[in-house]
């Protein structure tokens, strides 16, 4: 009956959104009175989700796993909460847990809601809030099957330490080659670099920088920031930056804690895309561009003025705070 | 090779988000209606399939007769037949339920939907009728080619992307990508006059489950105004984002 988390890894280490989502399932263990079990795939420190309130790790280890298979992957969680007798499952919202999520629903017979934002108002009747209507609204959605699977919003419940001691133990589903109509050829993907999907902060940037060739102070923010680069549709379609940094309403989204805009006039596509980031900035040299009603900080002024003396700014509060 | 796409019919990006009944319905009053954008792109690469390898194109929306204008549009787009599910779309289970059973009775090589509407953001429904159906599916799909029965697809993921092999009968969960932004058509008025002689079959819906239901509605907090920092004091941006946003 315990509260299963599928905790995602990548070359053996949890993701960030481990720790999240698995601190969302010790609240929700706490409201039913019961404890969390994860499910992970092919990790190294299992035990390292006792730090987040984790009590038992299902640990699967499977050189067939060791690339994402979306069918795969939902078979094995399917698997894990038969074992479980789990009837509530935490997963994250990164793009192989939404790939998963449909599949995993229909195998379970059991209501999905993702893009959830808090803990459970009530767990009978079990109810969540989640964004709708591309973040101008939110829903408060009842889960009334058995089995009932929630999507934890990156960045929205935050990562809570909650010391419990978690035993790892071998789980071992059936997989079989009907799992593998879909095969990996190759993944191309960035690494060292922090991603969209869950950098803290995000530095974009739109047609404002006047070209391609103006991206290396966008670049340097973003390295000193620690941060992960997007940019606005129009550059993306232009080509000046490559399609998977296009972020809002038909690119990827932006949960981060902190969303710095350059040049970005805010149109209402990108807005509904990044406005679920905490804390937005934006730096435009017209003051009546839209985005600035939706920014929480604002500078009117040249990008290539402020974006330099910004850097340096960030260089001296970093040396200062190291 | 006989492609279904299945469109959203989904309120304008720029539409005033309002709620109505005690806040537990959306308020469709003065909302302009249009296909999903994710849905537009999937039906834009069925059109080139169609073209240049001559499939077969169906569109099916689950909704009530008020949707049938955005299937027309689909129509004069360039699908050559419609299908409504007559039933008002209840959650993400339900309108994959119904979308299944189409596919099933309707002998499709190629499902298309998009990766989510933007409305309810659910983004479950082409994975939901993948496990049903037992199709190999591919979500977030930027690119897609068909040769004979092979498929070769481009899925985006988190921090860069990823080749896909795989075969028909398949399920697409769609995005920019599939086509970009400069290739979606607006239909002519050639494609509205043959788009009003098309088919466009109504069926009932079939049983299915409904576990999810959104009980109560809310907007978003207003937001307080933003505050301007002057550009020739960028420290002061600088301490805001430390000590009062706590971001840095």
């Amino acid at each position: 009956m315990s509260v299963l988390v599928y905790t995602e890894t990548e070359n053996g280490k949890f993701k960030k959104n481990a720790f999240e989502v698995a601190s969302y399932a010790k609240n929700v263990a706490d409201q039913m009175g019961t404890n969390v079990t994860a499910i992970a795939i092919n990790a190294e420190n299992a035990e390292e989700l006792g730090a987040y309130g984790v009590s038992k790790v299902l640990n699967v280890s499977n050189d067939q796993l060791s690339t994402f298979n979306a069918k795969a992957y939902a078979s094995t969680i399917a698997q894990a909460a038969e074992a479980e007798g789990s009837k509530v499952i935490i997963i994250s919202s990164s793009a192989d847990s939404k790939y998963l999520g449909g599949i995993l629903a229909a195998k379970l017979h059991a209501g999905y809601v993702p893009n959830v934002v808090a803990a459970p108002e009530s767990t009978a009747p079990f109810m969540v809030k989640r964004t709708a209507f591309s973040n101008k609204g939110f829903a408060h959605t009842e889960i009334d099957s058995e089995v009932k699977i929630v999507g934890v919003s990156n960045n929205a419940f935050g990562v809570i330490e909650n010391a419990a001691s978690a035993s790892s133990e071998a789980f071992t589903p059936t997989i079989g080659d009907a799992d593998f109509g879909v095969k990996s050829i190759e993944v191309d993907k960035v690494v060292g670099k922090a991603t969209i999907a869950d950098a803290d902060i995000v530095v974009s940037a739109g047609r404002g920088l006047k070209g391609p060739e103006n991206w290396g102070m966008v670049e340097e923010l973003a390295d000193v920031l620690g941060a992960a680069t997007a940019c606005s549709k129009p550059v993306s379609d232009l080509g000046w930056r490559p399609h998977g940094e296009h972020v809002g309403q038909t690119g990827k989204p932006v949960a981060s804690n902190l969303y710095i805009a350059i040049g970005i006039s805010g149109a209402i596509q990108h807005l509904a895309g990044v406005s679920a980031s905490k804390t937005k900035v934006v730096i435009n040299n017209d003051p009546e561009a839209p985005f600035f009603k939706a920014a929480d900080y604002g500078i009117v002024g040249d990008a290539f003025e402020v974006v330099p003396e910004l850097i340096e700014k960030l260089k001296e509060f970093k040396a200062q705070n190291a | 090779m006989k492609i279904l796409v299945c469109i959203s019919n989904v309120p304008d990006t720029t539409s005033k988000i309002n709620f109505t009944e005690g806040d537990t319905k959306f308020d469709t009053n003065g909302v302009q209606f249009v296909i999903n954008p994710n849905d537009e792109f999937g039906l834009t690469r069925a059109m080139w399939f169609k073209e240049k390898q001559g499939a077969a194109v169906h569109v099916v929306t689950v909704g009530d007769a008020s949707v049938e204008p955005t299937i027309r549009k689909a129509l004069a787009i360039g699908a050559d037949e419609g299908i409504r599910v007559n039933a008002a779309p209840k959650d993400g289970f339900f309108v994959a339920r119904q979308l299944a059973e189409i596919v099933k009775n309707g002998g499709y090589d190629l499902i298309i939907a998009g990766r989510e509407s933007i409305d309810y953001n659910g983004g479950m429904v082409p994975g939901i009728m993948a496990s049903l159906l037992d199709m190999n599916f591919v979500n977030t799909c930027i690119s897609l080619e068909i040769e004979g029965t092979e498929a070769t697809a481009m899925r985006e993921i988190d921090g860069g992307k990823e080749k896909i092999s795989t075969s028909l009968p398949l399920i697409i969960g769609g995005q920019k990508g599939l086509v970009e932004e400069s290739d979606l058509r607006i239909p002519n008025m050639r494609g509205i006059m043959m788009a009003r002689k098309k088919a466009l079959n109504v069926v009932d819906e079939v049983d299915s489950p409904t576990p999810t239901a959104d009980k109560k509605f809310e907007r978003p907090a207003a937001k307080g105004p933003v505050k301007l920092v002057d550009a020739g004091n960028i420290s002061e941006l600088v301490d805001l984002l430390h000590n009062e946003a706590k971001a840095l």
